[in-house]
């Protein structure tokens, strides 16, 4: 098993939050992990972006050429990373706030109106989470209970959070185990 | 201590006060700046002291005097910062005091930019500050490594009593693995120091100093730091990936460059390609023997950096000889990808 994940979205949209819960979950499912954010120079509102690798032996690169998922929450990450994804890679698509698909047809695009679904839920500001269950739906990556236990971890100095959160990740789990694809079955 | 999933400066954050350190002096800087935070929330929580200083310059003498106490310190920096610190490093050195420094390399020269960078090879292994002296140089490939090497950065600083240099990078130190901390070390158990400026009751005045004026005394001075530096010669350690048998190519990289080169191998493997990896782990002393063992083994040798060409110079002065050592740099920030460095290798086996 190895797989490089890049999350991208504006500053602010929590992309190094599910980056973490990833990578945390990961280690915690007895897998080598590594976890590495974009540290440029960014303003304020500007775009932000993280790369996981979960493997089952020893990581080498940190940062990835061509990702084999990608989850973008905004439309400039869309049009920056889309190119880079692997041929049959999976690319969650934050439909709330990008007003395109992905022009390849040699990958699994899966729209996920993030922020709508957040806001369903109880707080537009878990829009990540949505993404990040949709990524796992489709996936099938991680145990959808790694993420639940790491998140709890996470949130628990904000206990009020953790539930918002959960149904959240759900939400987003079962809009892309809806759109699966057959290879991804592992 | 179970498993943490932690940044590379939190890790060696976490192993300085492991290794029974209670002071830092530093000046922020990126990318290093998460060292600082984590000894300013840290310290005081075991009873340290952090101290942010007004200046690098600052930090660097504070660190000398601490040292001169006999107590375990370290600092902090990122290139520029450490150019500041040079000529306290260089007193240090002269008075030969333990102390840690961390340069989480960035683009250079001048203040150059954020991104990852290994420009400063030359300065830290070559001298950077004035006179006849040497850092030991530590390179980490991953954030396990550098936790674990930062532990022994302290024991090596009081063996020899000599500054000991972690040499990572922007990547390295941004990045988050799982790390664990195996080994502790309090404080009051840690040996005496008999040199250091305690307080001279009951005894003779112990003196720090690096100046020398009698020209005399101070070629004995050198001369016996030289004595000191071969002594240094068996610290010397490195790592090997895929180097079993006869190579095509092997790869000689450090930190950063090593990792991406064990995804370029991974990928050149399959294709029929054997390709390995010789990565020092001390940049100084230079694991010279072991390289020339490699590269016998290899028809062609590759070294891989993220500056215009630093480490190569050592490894061709090693091995240039024996066999064609070609070279493959990034700079500026810009760190190559596992995939162009792959191409690179596989048009070295073309020919």
């Amino acid at each position: 098993m190895y797989n490089e994940i890049v999350m991208a979205g504006f500053g602010g949209q929590g992309v190094l939050l599910i980056g973490k819960l990833l990578a945390y979950a990961g280690m915690k499912s007895g897998l080598e992990v590594t976890w590495m954010p974009s540290y440029g120079p960014e303003m304020r509102g500007g775009t932000c972006n993280c790369t996981v690798v979960l493997s089952d032996r020893q990581i080498g690169s940190p940062i990835s050429q061509h990702p084999h998922g990608l989850i973008v929450l905004n439309l400039p990450s869309l049009d920056k990373f889309e190119n880079s994804v692997r041929k049959d890679g999976v690319i969650i698509v934050n439909t709330s706030l990008i007003n395109r698909m992905p022009h390849r047809t040699d990958i699994t695009a899966v729209p996920v109106p993030s922020n709508e679904v957040a806001l369903e839920a109880g707080s537009n500001k878990a829009a990540n989470m949505v993404a990040l269950g949709a990524f796992l739906g489709a996936t099938g990556l991680l145990e959808m209970t790694s993420i639940r236990e790491v998140l709890e971890e996470t949130f628990a100095a904000k206990p009020k959070l953790i539930s918002i959160n959960h149904a959240c990740l759900s939400k987003g789990y079962e809009i892309g185990l809806a759109r699966k694809p057959a290879q991804a079955a592992q | 201590m179970a498993k943490k999933l932690m940044k590379g400066c939190e890790a060696i954050g976490e192993a300085a006060i492991q290794a029974g350190c209670r002071l830092f002096f530093g000046y922020p800087i990126t990318p290093q700046n998460e060292i600082p935070e984590y000894m300013s929330a840290r310290l005081p929580q075991v009873g340290g002291t952090f101290v942010q200083a007004e200046s690098e310059v600052a930090a660097i003498n504070m660190l000398y005097g601490a040292a001169g106490a006999g107590c375990r310190a370290f600092t902090s920096s990122s290139s520029p910062g450490i150019s500041l610190m040079m000529e306290g490093i260089s007193y240090i050195a002269g008075a030969e005091l333990p102390v840690v420094l961390v340069n989480i390399m960035r683009g250079g020269p001048g203040l150059g930019g954020i991104l990852p960078s290994q420009s400063d090879y030359f300065q830290a292994t070559k001298g950077g500050g004035h006179g006849d002296y040497r850092l030991l140089v530590l390179a980490p490939s991953t954030v396990q490594e550098a936790a674990d090497l930062m532990i022994d950065a302290f024991d090596m600083a009081d063996q020899y009593r000599n500054p000991v240099m972690i040499l990572g990078d922007g990547l390295i130190g941004q990045m988050m693995e799982p790390v664990e901390f195996k080994r502790g070390i309090k404080p009051e158990d840690l040996p005496h120091k008999s040199w250091a400026t305690t307080g001279a009751k009951g005894r003779k005045p112990n003196i720090i100093n690096s100046l020398h004026l009698n020209p005399e005394e101070l070629e004995r001075h050198n001369w016996d730091l030289y004595k000191k530096y071969q002594q240094m010669q068996k610290e010397v350690r490195h790592d090997t990936y895929n180097t079993g048998e006869n190579v095509d190519v092997l790869i000689v990289a450090y930190g950063t460059v090593a990792r991406i080169a064990r995804t370029a191998i991974d990928s050149l493997t399959p294709k029929g390609h054997k390709v390995g990896l010789f990565r020092p782990i001390t940049l100084y002393p230079f694991p010279s023997e072991a390289l020339i063992a490699a590269a016998q083994k290899a028809k062609k040798v590759l070294v891989a950096e993220l500056s215009t060409g630093q480490m190569v110079e050592d490894v061709r002065s090693h091995i240039a000889h024996l066999r064609p050592v070609d070279f493959y740099g990034r700079a500026g920030g810009m760190v190559m990808g596992a995939e162009e460095l792959a191409d690179r290798v596989e048009k070295l086996i073309a020919g």
